[in-house]
């Protein structure tokens, strides 16, 4: 899987979580750039993607990413691991 | 009814609640409570109830309860709602000397009390508490149960004690996290990396579970508590179908898929000790239906344990209107069980009151599948609960079968049905003859074949062959209607073989069928079709097959003439 293909898949993840059909995520979009994205959100994001990629992220991982495209860049490096 | 993922339970936070009975709220915890409210909130609006939550900042339980002018009393709550967190209570106890640990869960329960007691003096609000998460000792593992001052002692200790202490103060609920917790296990109602990250203790896929259990006990307390269970009879209550295999061949009891039967029947049985009304609701002749009930040895459900017995081959809907007119009791105090997605889903959708469970195809499983659910929760008891069903049993006599019946053609309209028709195949043969072997009801003459008969009336040019396939948008119920024909002449037809499966009833495919026959009929430049009903003692069903069919009687055989048939309406595509 590209890091293409798991942005777009993180989009969807995104809008089912935040409830927001318009919501475009982008490798560089942080937490600052998106309503309603705080910590509480957080979680149930990183939920989603845990379970939608079949990975785990380790607690220092999760508290590192600081946009989208780290934590689609992790989510590749741990799909081909 | 299902018990939804947390982020598709979220959504129903959007509901409009206004017209729901508004119910007070004020939840307190000793770890974060943020997905707990929102989970309780859309619970409540799924099930009709519109919560106004007050929720303590995180860790204020002793602030907001024991502080007697607290934002919690100013709420003026109807229920309180308390997690003590078990994850914090282990890191509270291993802190503790060794004097201390001994009497951790009496100390414990000390200062559960005491919020208890405060609540009750300053608020008229009815105290849920969450019963702890039993996690294993990481100290003295199985040797803890021999020791007092162990986590394990203590921890089962405490929820031990709250049993005690709930059933000392009316108003005390538990809200059994341990039970569940063995429902689901460990690694779905604890993820170590929330707890660490955001201190919350509950997971988010374990929060729609206790959420769930939250709300039925507050709805048991506001009086909305299921009184009834309705069950279904044919591969529900017990293997096979009785009007079929008879009273020898069904199975129930002992060993294998029987004991899974019997299993669901000791359910209801002791459900009905409890105070629940017992009713059946079956597609049979009353007799047959009945005769396990008073004959078969392995039963566990005796006719004297149901109030209302209904085996007749009308619309289920119907019926359970009849149930309800009875016992007088709302349709949303009934839960209606049975294995058949049809008769579930025109049930739903004629009473949407009533609670549908699904059920797992596999029998073995239903019972599991059901505990899920807190069915028949509860938030009160009395031995005079107990059997109500003579009473019941008795109005059900004084009241006639005289019955309203709503038109269904809505319904199958919105069924989507699709048929394929064909002649047989050598990839149905095998079908086809089991079902001429196994079918008794919905069989007008009983002729029983095997493969190699089947086989050689497909060669036969004397033999015509339709089996019929139905689909509808809850799923594909595959080969249910077969017709063998015999040409008597050149312009006759005999109907030799008509079967249809009974899990098909009701939906006019038996109208379809003849449509096709008078089409292959005109194909074959036919214009006489003749039917006959062979009586059996299982086939009572069809004594007036073909008279509402519009066939015309003639010593003792059925006419029908091309000329004169006019096509039956249906709502069955053919494919």
């Amino acid at each position: 899987m590209t890091v293409e293909e798991v942005l777009s898949s993180f989009n969807e993840i995104f809008i089912d979580v935040l409830d927001e059909d318009d919501i475009v995520v982008e490798m560089e979009t942080t937490a600052d750039d998106v309503e309603d994205w705080d910590s509480l959100t957080h979680v149930q994001l990183i939920v989603a993607i845990e379970k939608k990629f079949k990975v785990k992220f380790t607690i220092s991982e999760i508290e590192s990413y600081q946009n989208v495209g780290q934590m689609c860049a992790a989510v590749v490096e741990k799909l081909n691991a | 009814m299902d018990i939804k993922p947390f982020n598709k339970l979220k959504k129903s936070l959007k509901k409009d609640v206004s017209g729901f009975p508004v119910v007070k709220l004020a939840i307190a915890g000793d770890s974060a409570t943020q997905f707990l409210v929102p989970a309780i909130k859309a619970t409540g609006a799924d099930q009709s109830l519109a919560f106004e939550v007050f929720e303590a900042e995180y860790d204020q339980i002793d602030l907001q309860i024991l502080n007697r002018e607290s934002e919690l009393y100013q709420h003026s709550p109807d229920f309180v709602v308390i997690q003590k967190s078990s994850q914090k209570l282990y890191s509270d106890f291993i802190a503790e000397s060794l004097v201390a640990k001994e009497e951790f869960a009496s100390s414990t329960i000390d200062q559960i009390e005491l919020y208890y007691n405060t609540i009750k003096q300053e608020s008229s609000a009815k105290v849920l508490f969450f019963n702890f998460i039993e996690i294993p000792d990481r100290v003295f593992y199985n040797y803890a149960n021999k020791l007092k001052h162990s986590w394990s002692y203590q921890i089962r200790k405490l929820n031990f004690e709250l049993m005690n202490l709930a059933q000392k103060h009316k108003d005390l609920f538990l809200i059994d996290l341990s039970s569940l917790n063995n429902v689901h296990g460990l690694r779905v109602s604890h993820n170590p990396v929330l707890y660490h990250q955001n201190t919350m203790d509950l997971n988010l896929d374990f929060l729609p579970h206790v959420a769930n259990s939250v709300v039925d006990t507050v709805n048991s307390s506001l009086g909305k508590f299921k009184k009834c269970l309705i069950l279904d009879l044919d591969h529900t209550c017990w293997g096979g179908i009785i009007g079929d295999d008879g009273i020898e061949g069904i199975k129930i009891g002992h060993t294998g898929i029987g004991n899974a039967f019997s299993q669901l029947q000791s359910w209801a049985k002791s459900l009905k000790e409890r105070g629940i009304i017992l009713a059946i609701c079956s597609k049979n002749n009353e007799d047959t239906a009945k005769e396990p009930f008073e004959k078969h040895p392995n039963m566990v459900l005796r006719l004297e344990d149901i109030s209302v017995f209904i085996a007749n081959w009308e619309n289920k809907a119907d019926n359970i209107r009849y149930i309800q007119s009875v016992l007088n009791i709302g349709f949303d105090s009934m839960v209606f069980i049975d294995d058949n997605p049809f008769e579930r889903n025109l049930v739903r959708s004629e009473l949407p009151e009533v609670t549908v469970p699904e059920l797992p195809e596999d029998p073995a499983l239903y019972l599991q599948y059901l505990a899920d659910f807190n069915l028949f929760e509860t938030a009160s008891y009395a031995i005079s609960d107990t059997d109500r069903t003579k009473q019941y049993q008795t109005e059900a006599k004084r009241k006639s079968l005289q019955r309203s019946y709503s038109s269904i053609d809505e319904y199958l309209k919105n069924l989507e049905m699709t048929a394929t028709v064909e002649a047989f195949s050598k990839f149905n043969v095998a079908r086809i003859s089991q079902l001429t072997q196994r079918s008794n009801q919905y069989n007008l003459r009983t002729q029983r074949y095997s493969e190699e008969d089947i086989e050689s009336m497909m060669a036969s040019k004397d033999h015509l062959t339709l089996s019929i396939s139905l689909k509808d948008k809850y799923g594909d119920y595959g080969l249910i209607s077969l017709i063998i024909l015999k040409r008597k002449s050149e312009k006759e037809l005999f109907i030799d073989t008509w079967i249809m499966s009974c899990r098909v009833l009701k939906r006019d495919v038996e109208k379809f069928v003849l449509n096709e026959l008078v089409a292959l009929a005109k194909e074959q430049s036919c214009d006489i079709l003749v039917g006959e009903r062979l009586p059996t003692k299982k086939n009572v069903l069809v004594e007036n097959h073909y008279k509402d069919l519009g066939f015309k009687e003639q010593s003792n055989l059925w006419c029908l003439h091309i000329v004169d048939f006019k096509k039956n309406k249906n709502y069955i595509q053919k494919n």
